[in-house]
């Protein structure tokens, strides 16, 4: 690869992940949609998430994910499901179960559903105690069964924060009882609802460390019988991660109101206006959309990640987290110690070790809070 | 050689994985839980041939014929034990 600019050819969008809604029972305090999620257009309909699904096959892209939101809500998830499969792609559901019926789980195998991840995710407010929630757990079990039932690999995936670390083992257990082959335990990332929340959920290095330790104790004592993948966050390292695989490399996501992005958060970054799917076709968007050029390559960075002999490595990080922390959507990625505003992060970490903050209530997730939040912002 | 990969065995790609030919990458690719392998060309060539039916000596007996070459045996064998050690094929 040449060492400046835009290669000259991306290759395709290989993964689709399509959030087909924002709408979601649950109220989680780190999801990950947009904050203002409530003062979004309206969803797609399924004429256009069909034509999307083929617009995108027919670009190159292999990997379906659906999400949402609650992707269940949608009560044309079968038939996305089943077009999808008909065009080749491999599908994914990403859901936390709720609304996954027999019925339902029966029509999404005979549309060809090759794969769930299925998420804890807290069902109540109790955030603190969602673990030993009867409710929480009986779902789980339901939908466990369900996906094993129909032959699917049973994959779960946990957020981890400050407020649920210190149970890990019981998380894991709770898997392996579940019968899960695959475990993710993810950290939470400080973006949307979560940054919100960072100061109650961010952990302690003691706390991660401690975790990271358990897990190898687990990954020991049951070897192949469940693969356990632990996701730090990425504030307690001295790198970021290379965000997405790339700008525009890889991914590409399809918003509830048609907008296409370069990850799920991309479209808070200013000054960059997102092509939505209603108007433009997939192809077009990927190799044609300033939002999906922009920031490939590296002619947009700035001197610190430019003249970086790891650039390559990372591609300075996040463009998001760079906004957010740095004010600056081209400036290196916060978390590297190389950044000059690496210290909003050395606080960040400093108030999770001395627990400033923690005693705030959480923000949960809900359309009113969103309604307020983006008037707030407004 | 492994005694696992002798050559009356008849491997057939896992069920974890999908074997499907991509256009837009000029490749075979193996796809699984939010995830994809791309195949290079010989590995492509093998892996679309593990359908369960055929024992390694007859894929390499066609391989050699498909290609115009000779002696692949060591090499189909090479790539077997190593597609078997990610778990890509059984049987
Ligand atoms: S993170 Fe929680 S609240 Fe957000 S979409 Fe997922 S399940 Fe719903
Ligand atoms: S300076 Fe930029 S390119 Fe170098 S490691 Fe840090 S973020 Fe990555």
């Amino acid at each position: 690869m040449s060492a400046t600019s835009i290669p000259a050819q991306p290759g395709p969008p290989l993964w689709l992940l399509a959030e087909l809604t924002y709408r979601c029972p649950l109220h989680c305090a780190f999801c990950y949609n947009p904050v203002d999620f409530a003062s979004s257009g309206p969803e797609l309909s399924t004429d256009d998430w069909l034509r999307v699904l083929r617009e995108a096959r027919a670009a190159g892209s292999v990997q379906c994910g659906f999400s949402g939101g609650e992707p269940m809500l949608r009560d044309d998830l079968e038939l996305l499901v089943a077009e999808a499969h008909r065009l080749g792609y491999y599908t994914n559901l990403l859901t936390s179960g709720v609304g996954l019926t027999p019925e339902r789980a029966a029509a999404l195998k005979d549309a060809g559903l090759d794969h769930i991840q299925l998420s804890f995710q807290d069902s109540t407010r109790e955030l603190n105690d969602f673990l030993s929630h009867t409710r929480t757990f009986d779902l789980k079990q339901r939908v466990a069964a369900l996906i094993k039932d129909n032959g699917w690999p049973m994959v779960m995936n946990c957020v981890i924060h400050r407020l649920n670390i210190d149970y890990i083992d019981r998380i894991i257990e709770m898997a392996v009882e579940l019968g899960a082959e695959y475990l993710e335990l993810a950290n939470s990332q400080y973006y949307s609802w979560a940054l919100l929340n960072r100061d109650q959920l961010l952990p302690t290095r003691e706390q991660l460390e401690r975790a990271e330790r358990i897990t190898n104790k687990y990954r020991e004592k049951y070897g192949d019988r469940i693969r356990i993948f632990f996701v730090v966050p990425d504030y307690h390292e001295k790198r970021p991660k290379k965000c997405m695989n790339g700008w525009g490399n890889v991914f590409l996501t399809v918003t509830p109101d048609g907008t296409a992005l370069p990850c799920h958060t991309a479209k808070m970054l200013p000054g960059l206006a997102f092509p939505n799917v209603r108007e433009m076709g997939v192809r077009e968007i990927w190799y044609e959309s300033e939002g999906f050029n922009r920031y490939r390559g590296d002619g947009w960075m700035k001197d610190t990640c430019r003249s970086c002999p790891d650039k390559e490595k990372d591609l300075g990080g996040c463009r998001c987290q760079a906004y957010m922390l740095a004010g600056d959507p081209a400036a290196a990625d916060p978390v590297c110690d190389k950044s000059p505003a690496h210290g909003v992060v050395v606080e960040a970490l400093a108030r999770a070790e001395s627990g400033a903050g923690r005693t705030a209530p959480l923000v949960f997730r809900d359309p009113a809070a969103s309604r307020r939040l983006a008037e707030g912002a407004g | 050689m492994s005694a696992e990969t002798g050559t009356d065995t008849c491997p057939r790609v896992s069920r974890r994985f999908r074997l499907q030919w991509e256009e837009a990458q000029n490749a075979w690719v193996l796809l699984y839980p939010e995830g994809m392998v791309k195949l290079n060309q010989s590995a492509g060539e093998i892996m679309r041939r593990c359908d369960g039916s055929r024992t390694v000596s007859a894929i390499v007996a066609d391989l050699e014929q498909a290609f115009g070459a000779s002696g692949l045996a060591d090499d189909v064998a090479k790539f077997l034990e190593l597609a078997r050690g990610q778990q890509w094929i059984e049987g």
